[in-house]
């Protein structure tokens, strides 16, 4: 820049009056008086004193760490379970056949599972002392996420020490700041998590509806045509839900990867909820559809459900999961799961894979339970007839959130006394996104009988006309 | 473009170098503050060191990574071209005309300098995480892209890496045989959030029982540590609050504050003229363009800093913490069992109150061989917390054999089941003894004198790889770190001294220590080691050990 100058300046030298040299002159002395001067930072800008100062200090009241909880809020005292969360459940001292933990394959109570973590904590002990980097990787971590991944057909899988922080690692770990993420409404609170740790834009749409979702990605695409060099490095995902856990009901998956070829978006699949559970063999919604795997870049799931152990994992081709090793934070900065509770997952998996008849098993009880509770007075059945675990709202809502919380906690009170215990589904009133209707939810296990699920749904009934009318 | 980030990145560590030159030092009794009174604070001696980078180790440094970033560009040309196999993973046919899902430059270093290397992590183990380990063999038919297990096993490898302070990482014993009975009759899941159905007996006996080890009024425990900072600190703090946290924060400290969505200003390591001065400026000026005054102040420091090695100044922390009326919230993962003499942690080392720090946070994984977090305080936070916390509402609830394994031991620690404990003495001793003699040899070690976190040196690139693998042939297993969990010139070995090891064991690993310390000329240390005040201060302390 500097040369163009000189060289225009050489060329105006024979035209340039006096003035025109003096002005340049003045400039280039201001240029240089700039550069020496003194920099400021903006902050200390102010006049105040040090007796201002110390006032305003002494002044400051902050706020207390925490508002007042009142000491009569519903949700403050737990319910109390004493002893193992099996089928037959103690809940606050009364014993209830259990319609509330998410224990669809009955696996909590397996005596095989149970064996297998008591020689792996013979072997290895409880913890692990150390991240995965860092003598944390036991064999059996390595085993685990082959049989997870030859159970999938993926190429590799990765196993992470809670399930909250599965999805919530992955989603960053991709998805960077001024990448775009297109998330379904219903998405549950650890994708939301990872959506705001990635920093990404995040565009909802409407649960379930594809078309809303086109039309979103249409008008990304108009976008990219306006500025196609940045189009070419924005990185585009799609987040769904297998199973939604708000709103139980199943993503449409054909219509979804129809979409990701059309508009070159990839797909992120949380199956927390399906794994274990839809398809003929228990793999998930991929199977319950009968979807290539390899179509779905990332599969994310966690095993605190099916599987009843701690944790989560995440499956799919190497290029993808790979990445995760070193970016994944969940993974690289925690201590891994304690192989104990590894080992019982691998049995679990044995269980499952050993027999398949009980997805089967799963599915009609499910849809037994869903028709039962049909026509229930007051109270309306949302979820899929194949979902095990199913919301029942309120059909007339009495316009206050509270209320409605405190009719339906009468509802499981009611019920916990005729040894049939259900919990309220719960949520964070003020962080959730878009916050789901107050409900009741109701699981179905392998382990429930017909009679158990009559009684449930008799009792229900019988709960919704008494406190309803 | 690749090369101007290079370039800014090493102009960067450049300016940082020089700005440590002038900035850490040899810090002693009494410590030098601008507060005189700041003597009163602590009852013995803070001494931590942070010994400058010889500036020949420096210039040798840059030499290196120089040379391996030209390599880098070499060998990426050669794959690019394919004269050389290039073992990466690709995308699928179907997908190639998506947006790339990484950019190359994100990975250059993973691919250039971390795979050459990368033989000394993840190394698999299949035993007890103790003094002692046995590692599975591998060995990589092409330079570190895939590993094949031989099916040896390389046995009794001290185990110098794992976080296992107290040594409770063992599968006999008191310990573990409640963790078996509680497992027969419990078993292992839960399958429901707290506050649905997975609160079960087992949590709320915990909780008692930490609210009662640590001397609070109240606490909660949780799963995952990790998940315990990033879950809980976006509940305590929002927009218009103002979190300082220090330079050197683990991740999840980190996580937690942008989750948050409050405004985030760092101070220096374990400066407290740094911090004074951040509180002073956010009070009197308050919200940036606004001027608002903030609503709460909320200060994060660790108890022990993991990759320093450095303990923090607590006590003068609280008082800066009293006089400008902010919250302080302590993360005690590495220092909860570790510190003080009854075990209680950093404040229990300092001999402080625990009612004057806020928020007590730890975790099991560490000195309990466990795994899981927990916050401590006042029972309205605690409160508060069972309503508003993430992992509460969304996240499954702490497995129940791992709730009886930090029961039992933390019983054990107290006293309460009849043993007693010398482990405290113990792991002090070796804490001692270990430095002590590292310092002796001429190696440059970072950290606090009582802490039982050992960082040693190691600064060149090549010595990484090198340091690593030369121990594990002597049979010692070590933990290396480099660039980016370390500033990119300041890689080191980091050990960690645990109750369990024997003096034995601890001689061994010395000599292989000064032995390799020999063959890869990392004895750089330039003070004085015959009777100046380097042995003088380490003689100080012990005189005064009881």
């Amino acid at each position: 820049m500097l040369l163009i100058y000189i060289f225009q300046l050489k060329t105006y030298q024979t035209f340039a009056p006096a003035y025109h040299l003096i002005l340049e002159g003045i400039l280039i002395l201001w240029i240089i008086r700039l550069l020496f001067s003194k920099t400021y930072k903006l902050q200390e800008r102010s006049d105040l004193t040090e007796k201002e100062k110390e006032e305003l200090i002494e002044e400051w009241q902050p706020e207390p760490l925490v508002p007042l909880v009142p000491k009569d809020h519903p949700s403050l005292n737990y319910d109390v379970v004493t002893g193992p969360p099996s089928h037959r459940i103690i809940v606050n001292g009364k014993e209830c056949i259990n319609f509330a933990s998410f224990n669809f394959l009955g696996l909590l109570d397996s005596e095989r599972v149970k064996l297998k973590a008591l020689s792996s904590l013979k072997k290895y002990g409880v913890g692990t002392c150390g991240p995965r980097g860092f003598y944390g990787t036991f064999d059996v971590h390595l085993e685990l996420e082959e049989r997870l991944a030859k159970f999938m057909r993926t190429e590799e899988a990765i196993i992470y020490s809670y399930g909250f922080a599965t999805i919530a690692s992955a989603i960053p770990a991709y998805s960077k700041r001024g990448d775009i993420v297109f998330v379904d409404e219903a998405a549950c609170f650890s994708i939301q998590k990872g959506l705001q740790a990635s920093r990404s834009f995040v565009k909802y749409f409407k649960h379930n509806d594809m078309e809303d979702l086109e039309r979103l990605l249409k008008e990304q695409e108009i976008e990219d045509q306006k500025n196609p060099r940045k189009a070419r490095v924005i990185r585009r995902f799609i987040v769904v839900e297998g199973l939604y856990i708000n709103a139980a009901d199943i993503c449409p998956l054909p219509e979804l990867v129809k979409l990701k070829y059309k508009y070159k978006v990839r797909i992120f699949l949380e199956e927390s909820m399906s794994f274990g559970v839809l398809g003929e063999y228990g793999r998930g919604v991929t199977e319950h559809f009968g979807v290539n795997i390899d179509d779905i870049d990332l599969i994310s799931a966690n095993m605190e459900n099916a599987l009843a152990s701690i944790g989560g994992f995440c499956c799919g081709r190497s290029f993808v999961i790979d990445h995760q090793r070193l970016s994944g934070q969940g993974y690289c900065f925690s201590a891994s799961l304690p192989p104990m509770l590894a080992s019982a997952a691998i049995e679990a998996l044995n269980i499952m894979e050993e027999d398949p008849g009980i997805f089967r098993v799963l599915q009609d009880k499910c849809k037994h339970m869903h028709k039962a509770l049909q026509g229930t007075p007051g109270l309306k059945t949302v979820g899929e007839p194949l979902t095990p675990a199913l919301h029942l709202l309120l059909e007339n809502s009495t316009g206050s959130r509270t209320n409605d919380l405190k009719l339906l906690r009468a509802i499981v009170d009611y019920s916990l006394d005729r040894q049939i215990a259900l919990t309220l589904a719960r949520y964070l009133d003020k962080e959730e996104r878009f916050l789901p209707p107050p409900s009741i939810r109701v699981v179905v296990t392998v382990e429930q009988t017909q009679e158990e699920m009559e009684k449930a749904a008799q009792c229900i009934r019988e709960a919704a006309v008494k406190i309803l009318k | 473009m690749c090369i101007q980030v290079v370039g800014r990145v090493l102009k960067l560590q450049i300016f940082h170098y020089f700005h440590i030159q002038i900035f850490t030092s040899y810090s002693s009794f009494p410590p030098q503050n601008h507060h005189a009174s700041c003597t009163l604070l602590y009852k013995k001696p803070f001494v931590e060191s942070f010994e400058e980078t010889p500036l020949l180790v420096a210039v040798l440094t840059y030499i290196g990574y120089g040379i391996l970033t030209i390599f880098g560009y070499l060998r990426d040309f050669l794959r690019d071209w394919k004269f050389e196999k290039c073992h990466l993973a690709r995308e699928r046919e179907e997908q190639k005309d998506f947006v790339p899902l990484y950019q190359d430059f994100e990975n250059f270093y993973t691919r250039n300098l971390y795979m050459r290397i990368r033989d000394n992590w993840n190394r698999p183990i299949c035993s007890i995480p103790g003094a002692k380990m046995d590692l599975v063999e591998r060995v990589t038919p092409d330079y570190n892209w895939t590993f094949e297990h031989t099916g040896n096993v390389l046995k009794d490898v001290i185990n110098m890496g794992s976080y296992n302070y107290l040594g409770f990482a063992e599968n006999t014993g008191t310990c573990a045989d409640a963790a078996s009975e509680c497992t027969v009759k419990y078993g292992v899941g839960v399958s429901s959030t707290r506050q649905e159905i997975g609160n079960l007996d087992k949590h709320e006996e915990l909780e008692k029982l930490v609210a009662r080890f640590l001397g609070v009024e109240s606490s909660m425990a949780f799963g995952m540590g990790f998940a315990t900072n990033s879950m809980n600190i976006p509940a305590l703090t929002g927009k218009g609050c103002l979190i300082l946290s220090d330079e050197l924060n683990h991740a999840s400290l980190v996580l937690g504050a942008r989750l948050s969505g409050s405004t985030i200003r760092v101070f220096k390591h374990n400066n407290m003229q740094s911090l004074e001065k951040l509180l002073r400026d956010a009070i009197v000026h308050g919200q940036p363009r606004t001027h608002r005054p903030w609503k709460k102040i909320l200060v994060l420091v660790e108890g022990i800093y993991s990759m320093e090695g450095s303990i923090v100044r607590l006590p003068e922390v609280i008082a800066l913490k009293k006089k400008y009326k902010a919250y302080l919230y302590l993360d005690e993962a590495h220092s909860i069992g570790a510190l003080g003499p009854r075990g209680r942690g950093v404040v229990d080392y300092f001999g402080l109150d625990p009612s004057d720090v806020d928020i007590m946070m730890g975790t099991f994984t560490k000195s309990f061989g466990a795994a899981g977090g927990y916050i401590g305080g006042k029972k309205e936070l605690i409160d508060y917390l069972c309503l508003h916390s993430h992992s509460a509402v969304h996240a499954t609830s702490m497995s129940p054999p791992i709730t009886q394994q930090i029961i039992t031991s933390m019983k054990c620690i107290m006293g309460e089941d009849g043993t007693t404990l010398g482990e405290f003495r113990i792991l002090s001793e070796n804490t001692t003894y270990f430095r002590r003699r590292l310092h002796e040899m001429g190696f440059i070690i970072y950290g606090n004198n009582d802490s039982p976190v050992v960082p040693l040196m190691l600064y060149m690139p090549a010595k990484i790889g090198a340091f690593g693998r030369e121990m594990l042939k002597r049979n010692i297993g070590t933990v290396v770190v480099g660039f980016p969990a370390t500033p990119i010139i300041e890689s080191r070995a980091r050990f960690c001294v645990s109750a369990a090891h024997t003096r034995e064991m601890l001689d061994k690993a010395l000599n292989a220590i000064s032995e390799v310390g020999d063959l890869l000329q990392l004895k750089y240390s330039r003070k004085n080691r015959n009777g100046s005040e380097g042995t003088d201060c380490f003689s100080f302390l012990e005189s005064h050990q009881d």
